[in-house]
């Protein structure tokens, strides 16, 4: 019997409602309790109670991260699915979709099949793996995507890669809605990107270096926000990043299109002027835009045309980033800085509140992929985070979890801490740190 | 004290003055017999081009030669670096080598920035990817302004090194201001070129104004935040220019379909006599960074005429005829002054100016 009780913590509900003082009793993988005063079970036999103060923490469903590169199969230098699973642990995620850019590509049942039963015996968190919407990514030949969800796929992206060539994303998105699966669009025009590394703008100019025009990305969005108007497929647009995206997502909701998207802490705090010459840790696709970009997608927060945050967490090697600008390989690691960097950012900057930022990271992401509800009520599962939203942190990457040292935000004063993680019941992350040992 | 020079950035007011006057000094030397100087004796400085290259590497190497170091050339052909080994290793031997120089050229913006990050050396940039190429705008602001010197009344390479600890006096020739308020027009490939990048700096930290001519496709993004104004319209342009810098075009423009033809190309910006007759200036300064692609981004007419000093076209009996015109081709010049600019540069960062 495995039971954890915490005591008088805040709570955010499924309506977004905070609840004062309570206590809530955990057993077995399950919510047995939530009220004041709740009696620390009597010790019977070996049985211990973990007890958690929660005394200035606030406690909600997990964080849910649609959008993490676990690197395994294939680079495990990078990253792997233990590691990943610590990171996101630690960073105050219960369940990360592993995106399927792995080597080989996630394109059909078996890798599938592994990615879910190593995490099974791995992970200390739910990973959903995300199929290929085609062959290799290659943009040529669909997956087989009813195998696929057979299989435990949760959703198709090809990211890393766009689908160039728009008929055969008109056919995936066609294809997707039979299963009601919904399509993560990775948004980039190729052709107009042309392999560029930073924003085009002034930051190209000064350094002389290949830009990757607003338009790469806004024309995608355009293109794949009609045909799945046309189609009536679910589609979900990754990591978006201009002012212009945000405009036609507002209006593709407003017109009934079934979208959503996602956007990643790095793009609402950090701007193409952080990029000084020869830091490649700055170097992410799609890259870093300029204030008006940022605010917009501040705003879209703001107004729920932006439904998630998701770090697109992209771990590399210290010696692939250590290389120049047009070199390097593009991504931000981001999973154990995301609440700290969006609370930040957010709450106290005054763009969301704590309750509408949770609902971003926790709520949001398991409705529109349907994952079971994480509610803290008596009776759910008990997928619980409590962070500390007050804590003053400084970001410290050499404590990281995550194998990879690509993070923009080291050394940053931050306000918001992960203080425990339950996940599956077991207390997993104890005061901000890895509890070792299960339960 | 300046260790590296990445970037025409990298130097202040000073710095400019100290290279100017070194150079003006060093322009003596080449008149001797005996062409060397000790300055940089037991000094070890490596030049690491691994980008092709001959007129800047063979600048550097007689440069460095000229003060007494020993130069040790090094190029990606025949190096280690084609059995895969990686930037940051072949630093770090170098430095072991105890290197106390590295000038590096480089395919990608950002190597010689890096490079410093990894050796103890000092690091002088010959040219990363499209980013700066900076003793080359050093080698043209001190041409022109020499010039515009000269028309004031002041001799080049009088032998004298100017005092550097005060101001000097205005109007000398290592002062700066003979350029502020000129207008300079750079015309071509502006966007891809490392030479028009540090070119810009410089021009416009000695005061002048800058005005980039070419195709959109080939102009920055966003030219108002770098402090210049643009245009498309080559005609217009050249009407009030003092000094017009004409850029290589690089064919692979068009495979990339940023142009549409080498040959709209010429027909729209190739500088010739026709193109230079509509300048309504004093004087016009034509000048180019090498090498240059004859008839296309500038005629061989004009590259053959209005030369000046000893590169004007002698008559049978070997006199040199001044062209009095008001066209000034300065494109040798600026090859000329490349190897004391380079001895400047490598004086000021090897810190023996300290110690003298």
């Amino acid at each position: 019997m495995n039971k954890i009780i915490i005591k008088n913590v805040s709570y955010i509900d499924l309506k977004n409602k905070t609840h004062g003082e309570t206590d809530i009793l955990i057993e077995n993988g399950d919510i047995i309790n939530v009220a004041r005063h709740i009696p620390t079970p009597a010790e019977r036999s070996a049985e211990q109670t973990t007890v958690i103060d929660g005394n200035g923490l606030v406690a909600a469903p997990s964080f849910v991260d649609v959008h993490v590169h676990l690197r395994e199969p294939g680079r495990e230098d990078k990253e792997t699915i233990c590691t990943g699973s610590r990171a996101a642990a630690r960073g105050g995620f219960g369940t990360i979709f592993a995106m399927p850019n792995t080597d080989p590509i996630a394109d059909n049942p078996q890798i599938i099949r592994y990615v879910k039963d190593k995490a099974e015996h791995e992970a200390l968190v739910h990973i959903a793996p995300v199929a290929a919407i085609t062959r290799g990514s290659e943009g040529k030949n669909l997956t087989d995507m009813y195998e696929l969800l057979e299989n435990g796929a949760i959703a198709f992206s090809d990211d890393g890669n766009p689908v160039m060539d728009s008929g055969i994303m008109r056919s995936a998105l066609k294809y997707a809605k039979m299963f009601g699966a919904t399509i993560i669009v990775h948004a980039e025009d190729k052709n107009i990107a042309r392999g560029g590394h930073v924003n085009e703008g002034a930051v190209s100019d000064r350094l002389g270096i290949r830009g990757i025009p607003a338009s790469a990305e806004e024309v995608m969005i355009a293109r794949d926000i009609i045909l799945a108007g046309e189609t009536g497929a679910k589609i979900h647009f990754a990591h978006i990043s201009t002012a212009g995206s945000v405009e036609l997502i507002r209006r593709a909701k407003k017109s009934g299109v079934d979208v959503s998207c996602e956007v990643a802490p790095h793009h609402i705090a950090l701007t193409e002027s952080c990029i000084v010459g020869d830091d490649a840790v700055f170097k992410v696709n799609p890259p870093l835009r300029t204030q008006a970009d940022v605010d917009a997608l501040k705003s879209g927060l703001a107004d729920g045309t932006i439904d998630m945050i998701a770090t697109d967490h992209a771990p590399h090697t210290i010696g692939e980033k250590d290389q120049v600008l047009e070199v390097a390989p593009f991504g931000m690691i981001g999973l154990e800085t995301s609440f700290a960097v969006c609370h930040s950012e957010l709450v106290l900057g005054n763009v969301l509140t704590l309750e509408q930022l949770i609902y971003k990271m926790a709520i949001a992401p398991r409705l529109r992929f349907d994952l079971p509800a994480a509610d803290i009520k008596k009776g759910s599962c008990a997928e619980i985070v409590l962070v500390d939203p007050s804590k003053k942190i400084v970001v410290d990457m050499s404590t990281f979890e995550s194998k990879g040292r690509n993070c923009p935000f080291d050394k940053w004063e931050l306000h918001g801490r992960i203080e425990h993680l339950i996940c599956r019941g077991k207390h997993v992350v104890d005061q901000g740190v890895i509890k070792v040992g299960k339960g | 004290m300046i260790k590296n020079l990445i970037s025409i950035n990298d130097l202040n007011d000073e710095d400019l003055r100290a290279i100017f006057s070194s150079a003006n000094s060093f322009r003596e030397i080449a008149t001797r017999s005996v062409k060397k100087i000790p300055t940089l004796r037991a000094r070890t400085v490596v030049n690491l081009f691994l980008e092709p290259s001959t007129r800047t590497r063979s600048s550097f190497e007689m440069a460095a030669k000229r003060l007494g170091a020993d130069v040790i050339n090094m190029a990606e052909k025949g190096s280690s670096l084609e059995k895969g080994e990686s930037f940051k290793d072949t630093a770090k031997t170098l430095d072991a080598l105890k290197a106390d120089i590295i000038i590096l050229r480089h395919s990608h913006v950002g190597a010689a920035m890096k490079l410093a990050s990894y050796v103890e050396a000092s690091v002088i940039n010959a040219g990363d990817g499209s980013h700066e190429h900076p003793t080359q705008a050093l080698i043209d602001i001190f041409t022109a302004n020499e010039f515009y010197a000269e028309l004031a009344g002041y001799k080049a390479g009088e032998g004298q090194i100017v005092d550097t600890e005060g101001p000097g006096s205005p109007g000398s020739p290592i002062w700066l201001d003979h350029l502020a308020g000129r207008r300079v027009v750079m015309v071509g490939d502006v966007k891809h070129s490392r030479v028009a990048h540090s070119n810009i700096l410089a021009f416009k930290r000695v005061g002048a104004k800058v005005t980039l001519c070419g195709p959109s496709s080939l102009l920055p993004d966003k030219p108002d935040e770098m402090g210049v104004d643009h245009t498309t319209d080559l005609d217009q342009a050249i009407k009030d220019a003092d000094i017009l810098y004409v850029l290589r075009l690089q064919k692979e423009r068009q495979i990339e379909n940023l142009i549409p033809s080498v040959r709209e190309y010429v027909r729209m910006y190739k500088v010739d006599e026709e193109k230079l007759s509509r300048n309504k200036k004093d004087n016009l300064l034509i000048m180019h960074p090498g090498p240059v692609n004859r008839d296309i981004e500038i005629s061989g007419e004009v590259l053959d005429s209005h030369l000046r000093g000893h590169f004007a076209a002698s008559d049978q009996s070997g006199v040199a005829q001044q062209d009095s015109g008001r066209k000034k081709n300065l494109i040798l010049e600026q090859v000329e002054n490349g190897i004391i600019i380079r001895m400047a540069v490598l004086y000021l960062l090897s810190g023996a100016q300290e110690q003298d």
